[in-house]
């Protein structure tokens, strides 16, 4: 084992880790501004992958793809917005649950009539598809490297949003008391909008950056959506800031875990077994982590404490 | 912020159509168990096995979200990981029952035991794993509520799903094959109908178990822990300790059809643990009615009908469904018992 | 005469904000203790670490002779401590009869039988049924408790209370929105209360205040800066300043 292969490993983390951030940001910025538990958010990161795929298998260009996977899924989440979601702030979460299921299953099945059941490849912009030479002599993929400082770039902008902006003056202001601003005369409805397709934007982007390392297939968007609830968990809810360290701390403990721990295990074990038990330990790694930030903080590392 | 425990039905007066409606759904309920009851034996007479095998899997996943309705109804915890404990009761029949068949010990201390192909004792094994790990599960997770409960809860059957592709011994992703069902004292269990009469027997007995639990002190309590946890907590009682003692039994009920439905399939895989079940688990119950004593037999026989319908008629039923399941969930307050029965009412 | 009630030095503070400063306070057995202040004052903050639900960041509550400080919410009302809350907690979609068998069972320590009715439990529901009698909600048992009017869900609040047998009643604003001809019909219900179990009763409605307490504390700032009988604390200096602007 050596160091830059630890390095590469570390590098993959942050890279999976900043993917799941784009997930995890749409999802806390809805949960803490209208309250609302989205199911259906995995299938906005499957509904900018696949518009990315087909416009991109169209014109032959990424760029173009990246488009319209963030406006293709911004597209989708303001429609269901107005549609679906706008009739659940009321209800509890139970409502919202079942109701964002349905989604799933209406986005799922969709999708699948549309493209069929076989995934589809979206390739990696050629410029972009070589190594690229770091120092320490580490040669890492250059795609790779891009979506990392892309994530970091949206991640900045979205810091810079809710910090800095009017906008983000109004959504933080949302979080903690709708009636007053809708008093002051802010269309509530408008912003709830805005910051679902907002969501759902990031959600899609994350979607098409991911889609071009793995496949592009119906059902990708739940596994992510899951693992985006335990970084919201481990980070608390609401906080941006929470999804950024908790997004960055499972995307490394899940990368790392998986080349480690057998590692780690075959230094007091046999190496088959070693394998097995590392590697069956490291699929749950991430949950034992939550585990232990539950007992350790149950609202989260950056959420209200109760 | 809302505390995400369910509020259950609003109350309903006990006006002039109170006792009518009340009689409808009793009705209702006797209904479908004579529905239970005599479609298999017409499928008997009639030499339709399949449709046997169809109901069987409605009432599998009837005690299953029966099972749920413990922790959601009574208790208001809305649970998006019950598949774990489906799933828990699953490989406890397919590793005692592997282990017999192919003969090797699964453990040899302090005995040698070889695994078992009784389904009383692959069920009594079910029944405390799942309820062991609704234990665990419980203790952490009900350190939360509301939306946090809903995403643990999520995330655990996640880990459970991904612990079992990589559990190799046991068939990893490709699950395991039990060649022969397994065996329970006087009946033969390969006669459809026959296994039919023991899923059909737990199924009753969980509806009993509800149907007591309700209006027994602890279902009283635990009810009133999801009304007002204050006030609960007031009289001397911990919310806590009811709600996981809920969840824990709800897990063991759950696991309990796990068993079940493992020995129907004489199959078990990952897939037992998936997301997508446990919230059809929690639509089972919605699609009937929450508060109902028979929402979940409902919700499953609608559910197990549709998807043999209408997955007949097109590849994509799911659409169908979603689109039917989003209908009821926003214009159709207390699903379909409600539909016919009228608004749920106070229990008493 | 006894005491059964009784804070030492309780201190809470909240950042900088003192809501409780160095309150001491006693309940003997047999009266009604009134803790009254102007909003602000830190009468909720007071009452919930008597309850248990806040703790103290000094100080100690005894409850019949007993420290009591450390015990959660739930073990302060086994050890006797009844309480009412100023917003009803009540299981709405329940009927009446259901919420006081509730706490029934919190009494009797039973929540772990599962099958058996409670309602077929004749221990529980007598129980149960002499509160609900005692505070005149007995026709109204199998009522939807949602459907109670505001002043019959004051009421089931302290028949709650009630069926504990409590050495102690902490009631929060008992009175609150029933207006006076309301509040004056809970007063002799309370003055025949003291008899069982004394009462530290939080309130608004001076009318009833005065009418009804043996002894009155005066909160101001989180601190008590009078306690005294009713005359005491009308005729009390500072008390005018801090709810007249008298100068003192």
């Amino acid at each position: 084992m050596t160091f830059s292969l630890i390095l590469e490993q570390v590098l993959n983390g942050l890279q999976s880790g900043i993917m799941l951030f784009l997930m995890a940001a749409g999802l806390t910025l809805i949960f803490g501004v209208m309250g609302l538990i989205n199911l259906a958010h995995g299938s906005l990161y499957m509904v900018g992958a696949f518009c990315a795929a087909a416009v991109a298998g169209l014109t032959g260009s990424f760029v173009l793809g990246l488009a319209a996977a963030l406006a293709g899924a911004a597209l989708a989440g303001a429609l269901i917005e107005l549609v679906v979601i706008r009739r659940l702030y009321a209800r509890d979460h139970l409502d919202q649950v079942l109701a964002t299921f349905a989604l799933i299953l209406i986005f799922s099945e969709g999708t699948r009539w549309v493209f069929g059941s076989f995934p589809l490849y979206l390739d990696v912009p050629d410029a972009l598809s070589g190594p690229v030479a770091l120092p320490l002599g580490i040669q890492y993929p250059a795609y790779r490297l891009a979506i990392i400082v892309v994530g970091l770039v949206v991640a900045a902008g979205l810091f810079w949003l809710i910090g800095r902006t009017r906008l983000g003056i109004r959504i933080r202001a949302g979080e903690n008391d709708r009636e007053m601003i809708a008093a002051l005369g802010v269309d509530i409805g408008r912003l709830y909008t805005i910051v679902f397709a907002l969501g759902a934007a990031l959600a899609g982007l994350a979607g098409a950056l991911v889609g071009a390392i793995q496949s592009v297939q119906v059902g990708m968007g739940e596994p992510v959506l899951i693992l985006a609830f335990v970084v919201i968990v481990i980070g608390g809810i609401g906080s941006i800031k929470g999804a950024f360290i908790g997004a960055l701390l499972v995307g490394l403990t899940d990368t790392l875990g998986r080349i480690f721990l057998p590692e780690l295990f075959k230094l007091v074990m046999e190496p088959s077994a070693a394998t097995q038990a590392g590697s069956a330990l490291a699929q749950i790694a991430i949950y034992v982590l939550m585990a232990a930030v539950l007992v350790w903080r149950p609202t989260g590392l950056f959420g209200a404490r109760a | 912020m809302s505390t995400g425990q369910i509020g259950g039905q609003p109350p309903n007066p006990r006006g002039i159509f109170g006792p009518k409606k009340q009689g409808r759904e009793a009705l209702l309920n006797a209904l479908v168990l004579l529905g239970l009851v005599i479609v298999p034996l017409w499928a008997v007479m009639a030499d339709e096995p399949f449709t046997i095998t169809l109901v069987t899997r409605a009432v599998i996943f009837a005690l299953a979200a029966v099972g749920l309705n413990i922790a959601l109804g009574l208790g208001g915890l809305v649970s998006l990981g019950h598949a774990v404990f489906f799933g828990i009761g699953g490989y406890a029949m397919g590793i005692l029952a592997w282990h017999a068949q192919n003969y090797v010990p699964l453990f040899e201390w302090p005995v040698l035991f070889e695994g078992t192909k009784s389904m009383p004792v692959i069920w009594a094994v079910a029944v405390l794993a799942s309820a062991l790990a609704a234990f665990c599960i419980g203790l952490l997770s009900l350190r939360t509520s509301g939306v946090y409960f809903i995403m643990i809860t999520l995330a655990f059957g996640q880990m459970f799903y991904y612990f079992a592709i990589s559990w190799a011994r046991y068939g990893g992703e490709d699950g395991m094959s039990i060649y022969v069902r397994n065996g329970f004292p006087g009946l033969n269990t390969l006669d459809p109908i026959q296994f039919y009469g023991l899923c059909l027997a737990a199924l009753l007995l969980g509806l009993l178990l509800h149907a007591r639990l309700r209006r027994a002190p602890f279902g009283l309590a635990l009810n009133a822990a999801r009304q007002a946890p204050e006030r609960v907590r007031a009289v001397g009682l911990d919310p806590l300790r009811l709600r996981l003692l809920a969840f824990t039994l709800s897990g063991a009920i759950t696991g309990l059809a796990g068993a079940l439905f493992a020995d129907l399939n004489r199959f078990v895989s990952p897939t037992m643990f998936s997301w997508q079940l446990s919230g059809e688990f929690i639509v089972f119950i919605i699609l009937g009615g929450t508060a109902r004593l028979f929402g979940p037999v409902v919700g499953a026989v609608l559910f197990v009908l549709m998807e043999h319908w209408l997955g007949a008629l097109t590849e994509y039923w799911h659409i169908g469904f979603g689109a039917l399941l989003l209908l009821i969930v926003l214009f159709g307050q207390g699903g379909v018992i409600g539909l016919i029965a009228g608004k749920a009412r106070a229990h008493d | 005469m006894t005491e059964i009630l009784s804070t030492r030095g309780l201190c809470k503070a909240f950042g900088a904000l003192t809501a409780t400063d160095d309150v001491s306070l006693t309940l003997r057995a047999g009266e009604i203790h009134a803790l009254i202040g102007p909003n602000g004052a830190g009468k909720s903050t007071l009452i919930a670490q008597i309850g248990g639900a806040l703790s103290p960041d000094r100080g100690q509550v005894f409850l019949d002779g007993e420290d009591v400080t450390a015990l959660p919410v739930p073990a302060r009302a086994r050890k006797g401590l009844a309480r009412t809350f100023q917003i009803s907690q009540l299981a709405q979609q329940d009927t009446v009869l259901q919420n006081v068998l509730l706490a029934a069972i919190g009494a009797a320590r039973q929540p772990w039988r599962f099958w058996r009715p409670a309602l077929s439990d004749a221990a529980l529901r007598g129980r149960a049924e002499a509160a609900l009698t005692r505070v005149g909600l007995e026709d109204h048992a199998a009522t939807v408790t949602a459907e109670l009017s505001h002043g019959q869900r004051r009421l089931l609040e302290i028949a709650v209370a009630l069926t504990l047998s409590p050495k102690a009643f902490l009631m929060d604003e008992p009175m609150a929105g029933l207006g006076a001809e309301g509040a004056a019909r809970l007063v002799p219900l309370l003055r025949d209360l003291k008899a069982e179990a004394p009462i530290l009763l939080v309130e608004h409605d001076m009318d009833a205040v005065f009418a009804l307490a043996d002894r009155i504390s005066v909160l101001v700032s989180g601190r008590v800066i009078a306690t005294g009988t009713a005359d005491e604390i009308r005729r009390n200096a500072a008390v005018r300043a801090a709810y007249l602007g008298d100068a003192a």
